[in-house]
């Protein structure tokens, strides 16, 4: 007799194994390289470019013509031997500062990178001046001792028949 | 004070709105050449049609149009009829055959119409990544002393024609001192 959990654990692997070779199929080319050093260059590259044509994919991801074309040539460069900033420079001198998922830090791309901090600065500032606010309020709230006798006048009047 | 405090929220709202309203009217796909007022690259590819060699020296010294064009691609032949219109009152047009087979293209020639002064042969697309072409078809206004000034994306049409590229071309060969 076969034991029900093992044979339910036997399809949920032989499941899991298709799934797997399923996401294999989404590679598009596979190139060889010389070192595998070359190989974390070109998969840190291609998701660091900007396919032009596409826009809001990487090269690594997109099947457009152009993207091939490019994995192709960066392909070619690493292999010849060239540096990752060569190669950026390469690209971004024909499609622009566009290309780069990570852009140079300058004056056309300064509010990119620093309008996440100056945001973060400005909720910082809204939520301390918040909480000092609510604070004094509380604070504020404590009556005099002259207050607190009309209070304790008021209070007994009421209590008079 | 605090009165005009209250109507922050409201102040950076409006701010928001404009900045997503603009968003709205921007065109995503067009993005400024990397090229403009840079030289136009070097190359050295085949003419279309015969075996002899083209170069940039053969194809720059008078205000022209470099249109990137290729028989795969639909909006090109849309677009043909108009520059053929715009050759046939004089206006110089170069054709780059983008990644194309060349038994395919001079057939669109013979069909369609021969509007450029000649067509280089770019099979492999190597002077298309020089120029930072990402699809066809592209236009670029290359003036007399071979500088690329303006590249439009997408098909030539009476709007754009009128709009943009005319005038930019009046102003080039007024640049140069053409009649």
């Amino acid at each position: 007799m076969i034991n029900p959990t093992l044979l339910m654990r036997c399809v949920l692997w032989t499941l899991l194994t298709f799934s797997f070779t399923g996401v294999s199929h989404a590679v598009i080319e596979t190139y060889e390289f010389s070192n595998s050093a070359l190989e974390q260059r070109y998969k840190a590259l291609s998701a660091e470019l900007r396919c032009p044509k596409c826009q809001n994919q990487n090269i690594a991801d997109s099947n457009a013509p152009i993207a091939q074309d490019l994995r192709k040539l960066l392909y070619k460069q690493l292999e010849a031997g060239a540096s990752d900033d060569e190669i950026l420079e390469y690209m971004v001198s024909r499609y622009g500062e566009f290309v780069r998922y990570k852009p140079r830090f300058s004056g056309v791309t300064l509010m990119l990178w620093l309008m996440p901090v100056v945001l973060l600065l400005g909720a910082l500032i809204v939520v301390i001046s918040v909480l000092r606010n609510s604070r004094k309020e509380v604070a504020d709230s404590a009556l005099s001792a002259q207050e607190q006798q009309q209070l304790d006048d008021l209070l007994s009047r009421e209590n008079e028949p | 004070m605090p009165r005009l405090k209250l109507f922050l929220p409201l102040f950076l709202f409006v701010v928001l709105v404009g900045f997503l309203l603009r968003g709205l009217q921007l065109d995503p796909r067009e993005m400024p050449s990397a090229l403009i007022d840079r030289p136009l690259p070097e190359f050295q590819l085949s003419r279309l049609g015969d075996d002899s060699l083209v170069q940039r020296s053969d194809v720059i010294g008078e205000v022209a149009f470099f249109n990137v064009w290729a028989t795969w691609c639909i909006s090109c032949r849309m677009e043909h009829p108009y520059l053929q219109m715009l050759a046939d009152q004089g206006v110089p047009i170069y054709g780059v055959n983008y990644k194309d087979d060349t038994a395919a293209a001079l057939e669109w020639l013979d069909a369609l119409g021969d509007p450029y002064r000649l067509n280089i042969e770019d099979v492999e697309g190597s002077l298309g990544l020089d120029l930072g072409v990402y699809g066809a078809p592209e236009t670029y206004l290359v003036d007399a002393r071979g500088v690329i000034r303006y590249r439009h994306v997408g098909i030539i049409n009476e709007r754009v024609w009128q709009g943009i590229l005319q005038p930019l071309y009046q102003e080039l060969l007024k640049e140069s001192g053409a009649p």
